[in-house]
């Protein structure tokens, strides 16, 4: 799959060969494409005179870069202690019975990716899940099943 | 106002302070939204929204500002809205609400009741912020200013004082007095380790160096704390000026603000603020009329638990070296941090004490709190308490003060069992123990550690052993990987915790954990591995009976593990709703319609759906 270089290029070209911005230069590069195609990381590797595998060892350490493409929503269900505590394991597991996908997957048609992470920061919502970026806090199964169930795309699928 | 000019000197800073304080008495009435992450993932926005449409379409005799501020502290009962005058505090807001706030209280001067907190304890209607129990207990010495202020706003951060204590140090002390000031305070960094931050910038200044830095760690890994994210958020500028004191006392020119990327309305407001600051002349060179030069830069953490510390944080910050593991230290960053530079590192709310101890004096901070550990603390209360959020109180405070007092005991009237404290290096403080003063020695006694400020409130359901499995899954996700002892260590106590909470454990495995959690301790190369068995062994020394009953009894006493537990339905109180067997994913329940219902445990799951269904509590956990 071929990918828009001269995206890549401009990106490159915002930060610069500047080794403190290496890890936001990636960080765009990962929104922008929705992760981090290898064709980008070749370049940035040419571009910079950075060598590959620095820039994979930090693709792969870092929990907020992702290196086959998410789907086109995302859920990122909390498994932060708070979270924890309230149930986050079921609301993961009915999460991933209801999207028929584990964490760290994307869904076949492209959809979804179900995602984990260690604290949102609103703990006293817990437990909680973001879609898109949106929090939905205080949840219980019940509620996840509503929330998932009924996605902007299956709105749209009803109506037709 | 808006403001017009460079701020080029102390006594410009204090005229701009004047005006801009009689301009805030002269407003009439205010309504302020909290709009941090909590209260925005509940509808905050569209609060506001409604409030500036309502009061738009409205002739009212006073002007009525509407202003978006930082987090409260008391999330739970968000979107949060204080009406000045009168200080009238409302609970969970939704913007349908707000036409009936609007003509009840801001027209007519009375309170809507239905809004009203709703204190459970004497079964009343609270009006005022100041008397809602959770607030009451507090002293907001850090979190003071949170709920009055537009979080990036200049012009708000000046008129409850700010940049006074800079140009105080500025023009009134040497960078030798501002060390001996932070000395006289007691202050102890709150990160984590509480190391003495006097002791700290007094390493750095003395260190070897023209080039020198100061870092702001806000990486907050530690899941369950919340704290910087809300002070980051809610008063950005607050943590700035603590930097450029900082920078001043140890000779920066230089500084970050790490920052984790699940952050992003922190990063946001920190970046208007750092813009402002820099445009009024608070950054850049010759600050406030004097030869002080300082910039400050934001880097984005990406997600690695890790780099919360400080040896990884500063190559994180430094860029590609491949992966930025820990090193060993010495040399600390003090000495050699940065680019080889010494480097002051300190946590969010370590820089956000200092101004106000160099405005009120380190004699005053040191007046709060126990002999070792001074001022206060601000924890994050979540868990099975009824009242979770933010609450800043001082040293020396009791656990049960806070989780009975200020948290309002335990959901759903059930028995408290243990507190979590320090996040994943933390550990578990039973009942008994509640009486204990918080403070960094008295927790570290009891084998656990102040950590970052984590209280997490267990009751009767939660189950000891699962919980020390989850922090070692934990940390043992998050172990770079580097060194030995944590990467192999951490697997086989995870493996040993997960044979018992399968209830595949041997009593011989509880020495097994012990050795391999001393080998640890002993030689990890970082506090990560060195202090991943501590929610292990405090468990172990508080809860051994679980853990037996897990091994010996093939038990879950609070009903968590699935290998131990069943589902059973009690048909004597079951009334055949059909709730559970309509939320059971697995089709388990059986049954018709008013009659009991049976769970089929071949294909029950032990998912729990159908407890968390039942309203005549008819499923039952064995
Ligand atoms: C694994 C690990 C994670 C850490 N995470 C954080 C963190 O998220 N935030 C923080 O301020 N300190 C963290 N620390 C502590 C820092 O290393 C450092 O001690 C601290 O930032 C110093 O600031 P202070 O003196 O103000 O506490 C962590 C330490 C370790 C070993
Ligand atoms: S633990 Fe889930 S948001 Fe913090």
């Amino acid at each position: 799959m071929g990918i828009d270089l001269e995206k890549v290029d401009r990106i490159i070209e915002k930060y610069g060969n500047d080794a403190t911005l290496c890890l936001e230069l990636l960080q765009e590069i990962n929104g922008t494409f929705r992760y981090l195609p290898r064709e980008a990381l070749v370049r940035v590797a040419e571009k910079n005179r950075t060598p590959l595998s620095q820039l994979y060892a930090m693709a792969t350490f870092y929990k907020s870069f992702n290196l086959t493409p998410r789907g086109e929503h995302e859920v990122c269900v909390c498994m932060g202690t708070a979270c924890h505590v309230r149930g986050a394991p079921r609301i993961l597991e009915r999460a991933e019975e209801i999207l028929g996908i584990r964490a760290g997957e994307t869904s076949a048609d492209g959809k979804y990716t179900l995602q984990t992470v260690n604290c949102l920061g609103a703990c006293a919502l817990g437990p909680l899940v973001t879609v898109d970026g949106q929090y939905h806090g205080k949840l219980n199964t019940a509620r996840v099943e509503k929330l998932l169930r009924r996605s902007p795309d299956e709105d749209a699928q009803e109506h037709n | 106002m808006k403001m017009h000019r460079s701020i080029t000197d102390p006594a410009a800073l204090e005229a701009l302070r004047r005006e801009l304080m009689a301009e805030g008495q002269a407003a009439g009435a205010s309504v302020s939204v909290c709009c941090g992450t909590g209260c925005r993932a509940s509808g905050a926005l569209e609060v506001v929204e409604a409030f500036k449409q309502g009061l738009a379409a409205r002739e009212l005799p006073v002007k009525v500002n509407t202003r978006m501020t930082g987090c409260h502290g008391f999330c739970e009962q968000g979107p949060l809205v204080v009406l000045e005058p009168g200080n009238i505090f409302y609970c969970r807001v939704q913007a349908a609400d707000v036409e009936e706030i609007i003509s009840r209280t801001i027209v007519e001067g009375q309170p809507v009741e239905r809004l009203l907190y709703l204190d459970s304890a004497s079964g009343r209607r609270i009006l005022r912020e100041e008397n809602v129990p959770f607030y009451r207990g507090q002293e907001r010495l850090l979190l003071a200013h949170n709920g009055r202020i537009e979080p990036a706003s200049l012009a708000d951060y000046l008129a409850v004082g700010g940049y006074a204590a800079l140009a105080k140090a500025l023009t009134e002390m040497t960078p030798e007095q501002v060390i001996a000031e932070i000395k006289v305070s007691g202050l102890r960094g709150r990160g984590g380790g509480g190391f003495p931050t006097a002791l700290k910038w007094e390493i750095c200044r003395r260190a070897e160096g023209t080039t020198k830095y100061v870092v702001c760690n806000a990486d907050e890994g530690d899941p369950g704390c919340f704290q910087d994210r809300s002070l980051l958020e809610g008063n950005p500028h607050s943590v700035l000026e603590g930097m450029l004191i900082g920078a001043y006392a140890v000779g920066a020119e230089a500084g970050y603000v790490y920052v984790r990327h699940e952050y992003p309305l922190a990063i946001a407001h920190l970046s208007g603020a750092i813009n402002e600051a820099r445009e009024y002349g608070l950054l850049g060179r010759g600050i406030l009329g004097t030869g002080f030069n300082f910039e400050l830069k934001i880097s984005r953490g990406g997600g690695a638990f890790v780099c919360g510390e400080e040896t990884a944080l500063i190559s994180s910050i430094e860029g590609i070296t491949g992966e930025p593991n820990p090193r060993p230290r010495p040399p600390y960053p003090a000495v050699q941090g940065l680019w080889g530079c010494p480097t002051v590192i300190n946590n969010v709310k370590t820089w956000a004490t200092v101004p106000p101890i160099i405005n009120k004096g380190g004699q005053w901070f040191a007046a709060t709190g126990t002999a070792g550990s001074k001022g206060t603390m601000i924890f994050s209360l979540t868990g099975k308490v009824n009242n979770t959020g933010l609450v800043e109180v001082p040293m020396g405070i009791t656990l049960r003060e806070i989780v009975f007092n200020l948290g309002g005991g335990i959901r759903g009237g059930k028995k408290i069992k243990a507190v979590q404290t320090g996040g994943p290096a933390g550990g578990c403080i039973p009942e008994a123990l509640l009486d204990l003063p918080l403070d960094y020695e008295q927790l570290t006694e009891a084998g656990s550690m102040m950590g970052s400020g984590g209280l997490i409130v267990m009751d009767e359901t939660t189950c000891m052993v699962d919980l020390a499995r989850y922090f070692l899954s934990f940390t043992q996700d998050e172990s770079c990987g580097k060194c030995t002892p944590c990467r192999e260590g951490g697997a086989q106590l995870l493996h040993l915790l997960e044979k018992i909470t399968k209830g595949q454990g041997a009593e011989e495995d509880l020495e097994l954990i012990a050795a391999l959690s001393a080998a640890m301790q002993d030689s990890s190369l970082c506090a990560l591995g060195k202090l991943a068995p501590n929610p292990v062994l405090t468990t172990l020394r508080f809860f051994r009976d679980e853990y037996l009953a897990h091994i010996v009894e093939k038990r879950c006493p609070a009903g968590v593990c699935r290998s131990l537990i069943r589902y059973v339905i009690d048909s004597s109180a079951c009334t055949g709703c059909g709730r559970c067997r309509r939320a059971c994913p697995a089709g388990a329940v059986q049954g018709t319609k008013k009659e009991p219902h049976l769970i089929d445990q071949e294909k029950c799951t032990r998912c729990g759906a159908c407890l968390e269904a039942c309203r005549f509590a008819a499923v039952l956990v064995n």
